[in-house]
């Protein structure tokens, strides 16, 4: 396993992380992708700290797996929320902040 | 003192108007006559005392307005100039100007635009003025477009009724395609001239800067203008609709202004002229055959006004045969003779139409001999002048005509010259029996006709029968003093006495034969001439001539009119904006959709925006996949 098994790795959980993002319109899968993301950016990291023999990446890495976690929580009570006002989880059909009606 | 006599008729104009706009009852006719009749009088006087300030031997007198342009090599300045051609101008257009307006006091009488009148007629003269006294070719073209608006508001008094609304359209368009002949030849000039000043002066003193050929179309542009100002062919179709306007009108259009201007213009330029012999020549032979073919026409009307129109165009064309000729002071001479008895005539007919209710047709007059003596006798005057019969004094100016035709060979315009006087003499009595010589069918209550309008027809009667002595020539026992005062650039053309003798000898005897056939054929007994066969149908009918007019010019611009109005605009102009409009509708919509408002979206360009710079970045820093 090079390093650049990793990058590759990274790269593609990142690039499938966007494309979630920008191809769904169901909150859930949204809120999926993004963890993908986040996930891609730890691994980066993590490797980064081993290859460079640094701790620094590790620490990094470890902070933010606690803030996804309380972002996690964050999240699902939100989308649960919502959900019940209007029923639905599509993405487009919450608009209250937008002019455009 | 020049400025004056410019500035006085505008000014009694502009206070016309003015009373008249806030006079809203329409009263007050004693105020109106008072200033319309003033102005001319005063400038009338003015004008005789400038004539005699150059009889007495002073060569022109310039007075400068101010200078109203300089801009480069053009410098204009609003200035006048009375030589001699232009004094003698003025003197007959005040004098018979001044007639006319106090008949128009006893004409209008009553009439609703009464004070309207009056400023449309004082702005009339003042136009013809400022032609006449022009000092350079600026102004007279000033002047000369004034002298067409005049005549617009004039000829269309009558407004209520659509056709003489036409009819000042018809004499109104015509003039600007004559107008726009004589602008270029101006501007044309101007050029030529390459800055060395352009006043008359100037001009003269430099002409032989110009070429031959350059000047020739130049001559021949500024007569374009004159053909339709003094209605010759092919020009010439307004001059007899002009007869909608008010009879005093007509009177003021063909004996004092407007129509003279033509000649009167082709004289200012004599000069040019002179140097282009061949131009002359082409003016001559139009002026003879408008003299003609006016003749022609005039001997088949019914109209008296009409008659009256068509002999104007024929005297006209005399006045052109004689400028053309190079005989310029003849052909002044016979535009001051003219006035009067044209004016007269006018003026006489005017007052049978009044006294007879507005009835215009000469057959449905007749017997009028008795009941009105004065115009009977002061229009058999006027006929007689026109008809060239001696001592009156149609008879010394056209007989210097004929005689110069002869004179320089030009046997085809002395032949035409010769038939027209004939014709003249022909339906001139024409018109004078049938009015008040032939047995009438029914009895005419005669309306009153008032003596402001008998007293002008007694002086110019006068003025008809002496006038011409002032013109006699050599052989008549004078010293030709008209002629010698003008100093106008005259070709000398000698011919004896028993010559002369002669073609004055046969002028009057054509003349009597056309007055004898007149008598047969009209004195007792006038029946209107029917169109019973193809030669009097297309005689009765003017040729067609405004027929073919308006197959040929006006009728290809409706259709061409319509075609864009119904075709070209909306289809194609419209349609190409309509597609452009669309253009914008479809791409607005495009944007619409980008713009949305949702975030995935705006992430998706972001996405696509950085992919496209790595991917630049990658292919320009040579990175290989």
């Amino acid at each position: 396993m090079t390093p650049n098994m990793f990058f590759l790795l990274v790269s593609i959980l990142f690039s499938i992380g966007l494309v979630g993002i920008i191809s769904r319109r169901n909150l859930f899968v949204i809120y999926m992708s993004i963890e993908l993301m986040l996930s891609s950016v730890n691994l980066l990291l993590a490797t980064l700290s081993k290859l460079l023999g640094d701790a620094n990446g590790s620490v990094m890495a470890l902070l933010l797996i606690a803030v996804i976690a309380a972002e996690a929580a964050l999240f699902l009570a939100m989308i649960t929320h919502l959900y019940r006002q209007s029923r639905t989880l599509d993405s487009d059909h919450y608009k209250k902040l937008s002019k455009v009606k | 003192m020049l400025n004056l006599i410019v500035i006085t008729p505008f000014i009694s104009a502009l206070i016309l108007t003015i009373i008249y706009l806030l006079n809203t009852k329409k009263e007050n006719t004693f105020i109106y006559t008072l200033i319309g009749i003033a102005s001319p009088v005063f400038i009338t006087l003015l004008s005789l005392f400038t004539l005699f300030e150059l009889i007495n031997g002073v060569p022109t007198i310039h007075s400068t307005l101010f200078e109203w342009l300089h801009i480069g090599e053009l410098n204009i300045s609003i200035a006048f100039m009375a030589d001699r051609l232009s004094v003698i101008m003025i003197s007959f257009i005040t004098f018979i100007g001044t007639l006319i307006h106090i008949y128009a006091a006893g004409y209008m009488r009553g009439d609703e635009g009464y004070g309207k009148f009056f400023a449309y007629f004082n702005l009339f003269m003042g136009s013809m003025l400022l032609l006449v006294l022009a000092d350079n070719p600026i102004m007279m073209f000033i002047g000369w477009e004034l002298v067409g608006l005049s005549s617009y508001l004039l000829i269309g008094f009558y407004h209520q009724e659509s056709s003489n609304v036409t009819a000042a359209n018809k004499a109104f368009i015509l003039n600007r395609v004559g107008d726009f002949g004589f602008i270029i030849g101006i501007s044309l000039l101007f050029i030529s001239l390459e800055g060395s000043g352009f006043t008359f002066d100037t001009i003269k003193a430099n002409i032989q800067l110009i070429d031959n050929e350059r000047l020739s179309l130049i001559g021949f542009l500024l007569f374009v203008g004159a053909m339709g100002k003094s209605a010759q062919i092919p020009l010439y179709v307004w001059l007899p609709d002009a007869m909608a306007g008010p009879t005093p009108v007509s009177a003021l259009i063909h004996a004092a202004t407007m129509v003279t201007a033509g000649v009167y213009m082709v004289s200012r330029y004599s000069f040019i002229y002179s140097e282009i012999p061949d131009i002359g020549l082409f003016i001559a032979y139009i002026g003879a055959f408008s003299a003609l073919f006016a003749a022609i026409l005039a001997s088949y009307q019914s109209d008296i006004k009409k008659i009256l129109a068509y002999s104007t165009m024929s005297q006209l064309g005399y006045m052109f045969i004689a400028v053309g000729l190079g005989a310029y002071s003849s052909g002044i001479f016979h535009v001051f003779t003219h006035a009067f008895f044209k004016a007269l005539l006018f003026m006489g007919a005017g007052a049978v139409i009044i006294a007879l209710h507005h009835e215009q047709n000469i057959f449905k007059m007749g017997g009028l001999k008795k009941d009105l003596r004065v115009i009977y006798i002061t229009m058999f005057i006027a006929t007689l002048a026109i008809s060239g019969i001696p001592p009156f004094a149609g008879f010394f100016s056209k007989d210097a005509i004929l005689v110069m035709a002869f004179a320089s060979e030009n046997y085809l315009l002395w032949v035409m010259g010769s038939l027209t006087a004939a014709l003249t003499a022909f339906y001139m009595f024409r018109l004078l029996f049938s009015v008040f010589h032939a047995k009438s069918e029914h009895k005419h209550e005669l309306q009153n006709v008032s003596s402001s309008m008998t007293l002008p027809l007694v002086v110019l009667a006068f003025g008809s029968t002496t006038v011409g002595f002032l013109g006699l020539n050599e052989a008549y026992g004078g010293s030709s003093l008209f002629n010698n005062f003008l100093v106008l650039p005259d070709i000398e053309l000698h011919i004896t006495h028993e010559v002369e003798y002669m073609l004055g000898a046969l002028n009057v005897l054509l003349a009597f034969c056309g007055m004898l056939l007149a008598y047969k054929m009209f004195a007792t007994n006038a029946k209107e001439t029917l169109p019973d066969n193809r030669v009097r149908k297309l005689i009765i009918n003017k040729f067609y001539i405004d027929e073919i007019y308006t197959f040929i010019f006006v009728r290809p611009l409706l259709l061409l009119s319509s075609f864009i109005a119904q075709t070209l605009d909306p289809k194609i102009f419209d349609g190409a904006i309509n597609l452009s409009v669309s253009g914008y509708h479809k791409a607005a919509y495009l944007f619409e959709q980008l713009q949305n408002g949702k975030v995935r979206y705006y992430a998706l360009y972001v996405l696509v925006g950085i992919s496209a710079m790595s991917l630049y970045m990658i292919y320009k820093l040579g990175v290989k996949l």
